[in-house]
């Protein structure tokens, strides 16, 4: 009996983010791109005149080919004027060729432009990333951000140099083929204008219709993704609960989905360049007769026509350019919208008014905590009332379960966030007086996630800190005793770290706490798990971890007990809170949390 | 690319032969619209020419239009048609490839890649048949029609219409040639800046307690100035396209009036208007026949990126299941008894093997464990006992029959299986605990008392819809271990007679363990139990460890015993307890 449990409705999910997208507040963020334009915005205005010169050149041009077919024509009986002939074709050949120069001269300053404005938000981000409050990444995803960086950017950056030349260059061409068809014939005018607006009106009624089908396709589109992605993740599991059956039927309804939009959003949408075809033919035969019959009666020239002809087709293809230029406006703005939301995130305290300065080499190593409260929230205060004293060289574990809230302590050591009451002194100054770069200056701080960048070896264990020779890094090394794996690496230091390395989880961590060491402050902040290692690593990053700890004011979230007996002082947390310190037999003596999580170990 | 096109079947083709000759039918109406034109023209310029017959003429020009308008409509609707169908089809064929798959496969393309390759390639391969398809079929029979009409009007205008063709061609060729190869490397370029962008991200905190952000920012500079050194170049070339075309397109028009001049004088009398309406007409058919060269072109430009995506599908769809359903679906006479026989396994085409000579047996009611450092080939036992590989020697019997002979499904009703990485749904908690299909009903109550057992009731009735509640894709919404536990209430929801535990407790502190394995101890008296893992806590009250070392099966038996004459077990004791603490255990 299959399960009939119901399956909420799936919101738009998936990869595809639709190309119609709509911006919270156009105008907005429209005057915020101009404010991040300010100094292209002579050079943009220049693009423009060139691509409006180069519209208004090719307006000119059927002018004077109809100039060029009744000297032809005229010299029919008589004889062609070949001086005339030349002279026009001359002419010609020189407005064609201006208004290829602007246009791509155009083109060609949009795209630097649009190129260096990318680059330039590219770069506003990357330093926004690091001037931002922790606090920030706990809210928002990193794939988030970094579409910001890739998609967003390059979505302003194409639309830049694609719509916004030819929205002008379009914009021109419309306004200027209906004021030249006006100038050369009024009557024409209205005839080719009326015959092209019955045709607009029914190709704007579709791309309405098709525009709703496209927004519903990437919907759907976005729904089916997800649930591919979702079993195709999932597969193991899918497969062992005989979950096939149910991943198909929905598979199918969702697969079903996607064709009815996709077929009808395609037809749609594949209508628009059959319809603008026909407008033109349209527009040609009106022309045509209503010029035939004008000739006849001996108004206008034959010359009349064949202008008109080309008139026809300059003035109906900007419309559609223009439409697809606000479509593609409009995502710009969205896109825009969302990368300048980010540049305009709140920032961390400016510290440039903080003079004091405690010298990395000086510092003894004596912390204390003075009626410290913190909480990530303002109304939900986790550390309420936290009082010690550390001494120089002492060892403090911090232990507690899973989701106790142990990098909490790192975050405030570090100050990555600000504590909201109280006060924590290093060596007698206040943290508050101290900037961040001088605090981080006097930690060494060694994660459970190890981090290594793409890069050479070198540049992983020397992070950041100039003049380190190889010996000193081959010396670190070898004290973690990860030299020898090292030194089995082609290029040695300058072996290139990449992902899905040969280095393995163990080797990493060794190599983290070689960076460490070099280093080289007074006080440490350790995280001891070592969960995907092997036992023989494990020993080793063990022995490693505890020679990082000599001679340093060592905070460790500790996850041996030999770590843990050892400690000055124990912090126990749960829930985020501090709830039990001391040593360890003070606390197995009170008999509380501590002592209840310790002998949860044998139990069975 | 071709091959694909088999998915077709009759009524497919139908559609396609009707599209083809609907597609010469506006053909013949296109080209027939410049001959009305010229007529038109004529009747102009001709002296004392009846209105009637300007109006007759553009009405044949109207109708010519409007036929192919219509036809247009009618291809677009049965292209479209087709496209859509044929991207549901073999998105559906390779989504039920995919879930028939074995491990071995899935390892073989990677999940990310089978995810693309049923997502995007498919849509590629549907964008270039919808556009494609009528171009492919339009643009040459436009081109050679068109070609004939004008051929034999004037050979010197031929030959400038010629000449427009071969330039725009070879425009088109130099820039493929001169930016295609460095599209790729500005790809490579966006990968780069991802990859620093997300390692700043991930190390955020290394980053900051080492003072390296501009060291960051630097590095990110580094690689911004090239992409956008490179970009800017790619953009460059390809805006020449459209003022250059334009340029061509408007000089032949020019030529063409220009060579017509002299044409017209050096005629006879009798010649003169037909050569000059000729002219009008010969400018039109240049136009469509640039056109429809420019379209060939799109073609090769789009072709290559939808084949490489077709060759991918067909890469998937072309791929053999290793692992072969049986036919065993009897009620069998033994249960919940699980045996190795001398089991070894390696993967197809690796040389050494990940498990050698394995051999053990439970019995209903076992819990048996199994430990060892990683790479060991721990979580490997687990995917032979659940047939997502097929060993390579020995075999794998489950209450008596080997599992090669077991109707998958039928196998997968007596296991309770729980990965090492919890897989959540989006859907309810109770669509999560419940999920998949046992053959029996799950009720309520038994969801409910499987969470409770899970250790999971606590915080799901503190959610805000309790059981209710929406899990997002992938459970981002909940804690690892909260996922963990759910993870393990399913199995339990699905009453089996085996449970297998692959490193499942990793995400949960030791208390949490240790009151989750006692619960399902109580709740499952009868159950057999196979249980991976890492801590030696967690298996220490098994009756039967068996500790793996690179492979190999190096001691069987309690953690006594194992204490007493196994040093690989003691070893992996020793490093996470003390010895006091191992001998009070």
């Amino acid at each position: 009996m299959r399960n009939e449990k119901a399956r909420p409705q799936r919101m738009g999910h998936g990869p595809n983010r639709g190309s119609s997208e709509k911006p919270k507040d156009f105008k907005n963020a429209i005057k915020s791109m101009i404010k991040y334009l300010n100094k292209y915005i002579v050079i943009i205005v220049i693009a423009f005149i060139l691509a409006a010169l180069s519209s208004v050149l090719s307006i000119i041009g059927p002018n004077k080919l109809s100039d060029l077919t009744d000297v032809i024509t005229n010299g029919l009986l008589t004889g062609i004027n070949f001086d005339k002939v030349i002279s026009i074709g001359a002419f010609l050949l020189s407005i064609y060729l201006l208004s290829a120069a602007f246009s791509y001269i155009q083109n060609f300053i949009m795209v630097t432009v649009s190129n260096n404005f990318a680059r330039d938000l590219r770069n506003k981000i990357s330093v926004k990333i690091n001037s931002l409050p922790l606090k920030y990444f706990d809210s928002h995803s990193y794939g988030d951000i970094l579409s910001r960086v890739t998609n967003d950017v390059d979505t302003i950056n194409f639309s830049m140099h694609q719509s916004l030349g030819t929205l002008v260059a379009a914009t021109t061409l419309f306004i200027g083929s209906i004021i030249m068809m006006f100038v050369t014939n009024w009557i024409l005018a209205i005839t080719a204008i009326v015959a092209s607006l019955i045709g607009f009106a029914f190709m704007f009624l579709i791309l309405g219709k098709s525009q709703k089908y496209f927004d519903q396709r990437q919907v759907q589109l976005g729904n089916l993704n997800g649930h591919i992605e979702e079993i195709y993740s999932s597969h193991n599991v899918v497969k062992a609960y005989n979950g096939n059956k149910d991943a198909s039927d929905e598979f199918d309804k969702l697969n079903t989905n996607v064709f009815t939009c996709d077929r009808m959003s395609q037809f749609l949408s594949g209508l628009m360049q059959p319809i603008m075809q026909f407008i033109g033919n349209f527009g040609y035969v009106a022309v045509c007769v209503v010029g035939a019959i004008l000739t006849m009666n001996g108004q206008i020239s034959f010359g009349v026509i064949v202008a008109f002809m080309i008139y026809v087709r300059l003035f109906t293809n900007p419309l559609s350019q223009i439409a697809q230029g606000m479509t593609s406006l409009q995502s710009t703005a969205a896109a825009s919208e969302r990368v300048f939301e980010f540049l305009e995130e709140k920032e961390m305290e400016d510290e440039s008014s903080l003079v004091k300065h405690l010298d990395s080499s000086k510092v003894k190593g004596s912390i204390e905590f003075k009626h410290v409260k913190f909480g990530y929230n303002k109304d939900k205060i986790i550390i309420k009332d936290f009082n010690c004293k550390v001494n120089p060289g002492e060892k403090i574990a911090i232990v507690g379960p899973t989701g106790a809230g142990k990098t909490t302590m790192v975050n405030l050591l570090m100050k990555f966030y600000n504590i909201n009451d109280g006060d924590i002194l290093i060596d007698g100054v206040s943290v508050k007086d101290l900037t961040r770069e001088n605090i981080h200056d006097l930690f060494i701080m060694v994660l459970q996630d190890t981090w290594l960048f793409n890069g050479t070896i070198r540049d992983n264990i020397r992070y950041n800190k100039d003049h380190v020779s190889d010996e000193s890094i081959m010396e670190a090394l070898k004290t973690v005793g990860v030299d020898h794996f090292v030194k089995s690496l082609p290029g040695v230091l300058n072996y290139e770290i990449a992902d899905n390395e040969s280095i393995s989880a163990g080797q990493k961590q060794l190599l983290t706490i070689a960076r460490g060491m070099i280093k080289d402050a007074p006080f440490l902040i350790l995280d001891e798990a070592t969960s995907s290692v092997d036992t023989r690593t494990e020993e080793l990053v063990q022995k490693a971890m505890d020679k990082l700890t000599e001679g340093r004011t060592s905070f460790i979230i500790a996850h041996r007990l030999s770590t843990i007996k050892n400690a000055d002082l124990i912090l126990v947390m749960n829930e985020g809170n501090i709830i039990e310190q001391g040593n360890h037999e003070e606390l197995m003596k009170k008999n509380g949390f501590y002592a209840e999580l310790y002998n949860s170990q044998f139990q069975n | 690319m071709l091959k694909l096109l088999k998915n077709f079947d009759k009524k497919d083709w139908l559609i396609v032969l009707v599209a083809l000759l609907l597609i010469v039918f506006q053909v013949w109406l296109d080209l027939k619209l410049p001959d009305y034109m010229s007529e038109i023209t004529r009747l102009v310029q001709t002296e004392g020419s009846e209105i009637n017959e300007v109006l007759k003429q553009g009405g044949y020009m109207l109708l010519c239009a409007g036929g192919s308008l219509a036809s247009a409509m009618i291809v677009g609707y049965l292209t479209s048609f087709i496209s859509a169908t044929f991207s549901q089809k073999l998105r559906k064929q390779l989504f039920e490839k995919v879930q028939n798959f074995g491990m071995e496969e899935i390892k073989k393309f990677s999940t990310s890649s089978l995810i693309t390759r049923t997502t995007n390639d498919i849509t590629n391969i549907q964008m270039f048949i919808a556009m494609g398809l009528q171009m492919l079929i339009k643009a040459p029979i436009t081109a050679v029609w068109a070609v004939l009409k004008i051929l034999d009007k004037s050979w010197q205008w031929s030959a400038v219409t010629g000449a427009a063709v071969l330039v725009l061609i070879m425009m088109v060729i130099i820039l493929m040639i001169t930016v295609m190869p460095k599209f790729k490397l500005v790809q490579k370029l966006i990968d780069k800046i991802n990859g620093i962008t997300r390692e700043n991200l991930t190390g955020i905190r290394v980053v900051r307690a080492f003072n390296a952000e501009k060291y960051q920012e630097e590095k990110f500079d580094d690689k911004n100035k090239e992409l956008t050194k490179m970009q800017m170049f790619n953009q460059r070339m390809m805006a020449l396209m459209s003022p250059v075309m334009y340029l061509i397109m408007n000089l032949l028009t020019l030529s063409i009036y220009f060579i017509g001049a002299y044409l017209i004088d050096a005629a006879q009398m009798m010649d003169k208007v037909n050569i000059f309406s000729n002219m009008v007409v010969f400018s039109s058919y240049a136009m469509q026949v640039i056109m429809a060269f420019l379209m060939l072109a799109m073609i090769f430009i789009m072709y290559p990126r939808a084949n490489v995506s077709a060759g991918r599908i067909r890469e998937v769809i072309d791929t053999e299941t290793s692992v072969k359903d049986g036919k065993f679906d009897k009620p069998t006479k033994i249960t919940g008894e699980i045996e190795f026989k001398n089991v070894s396994f390696k993967y197809p085409d690796a040389d050494e093997y990940v498990l050698k000579d394995i051999s053990f047996k439970a019995k209903k009611g076992d819990t048996i464990a199994i430990i060892g450092s990683t790479g060991s080939g721990k979580s490997t036992i687990v995917n032979l006992i659940m047939r997502f590989y097929d060993v390579t020697d020995g075999e794998i019997l489950i209450d008596g029959v080997n599992v090669k002979k077991y109707k998958q499904e039928y196998l997968y009703n007596k296991l309770g299986y729980v990965p090492q990485k919890a897989v959540m749904f989006s859907g309810s908690v109770n669509y999560n605990v419940s999920y998949g299909d046992n053959g029996k009903e799950k009720s309520d109550k038994l969801i409910k008392e499987a969470t409770r057992v899970a250790q999971a009731k606590e915080f799901v009735e503190k959610m805000p819809k309790k059981y209710e509640t929406d899990i997002a894709q992938g459970g981002t919404n909940i804690s690892g271990g909260q996922k963990q536990r759910l993870s393990i209430a399913r199995a339990i929801a699905k009453e089996p007679e085996i449970y297998i535990f692959d490193d499942s407790f990793s995400a949960l502190d030791y208390k949490t363990d240790y009151v989750l394995r006692k619960e399902l101890k109580k709740y499952t008296k009868d159950a057999t139990s196979v249980i991976v893992a890492q801590r030696i806590g967690t298996i220490i009250n098994a009756d039967k460890i068996i500790v793996l070392d690179s492979g190999s099966c190096v001691g069987v038996g309690t953690h006594k015993e194992l204490l007493k004459n196994c040093d690989v077990y003691r070893e992996i004791a020793y490093s996470q307890l003390s010895k006091e603490e191992l001998e009070n255990a």
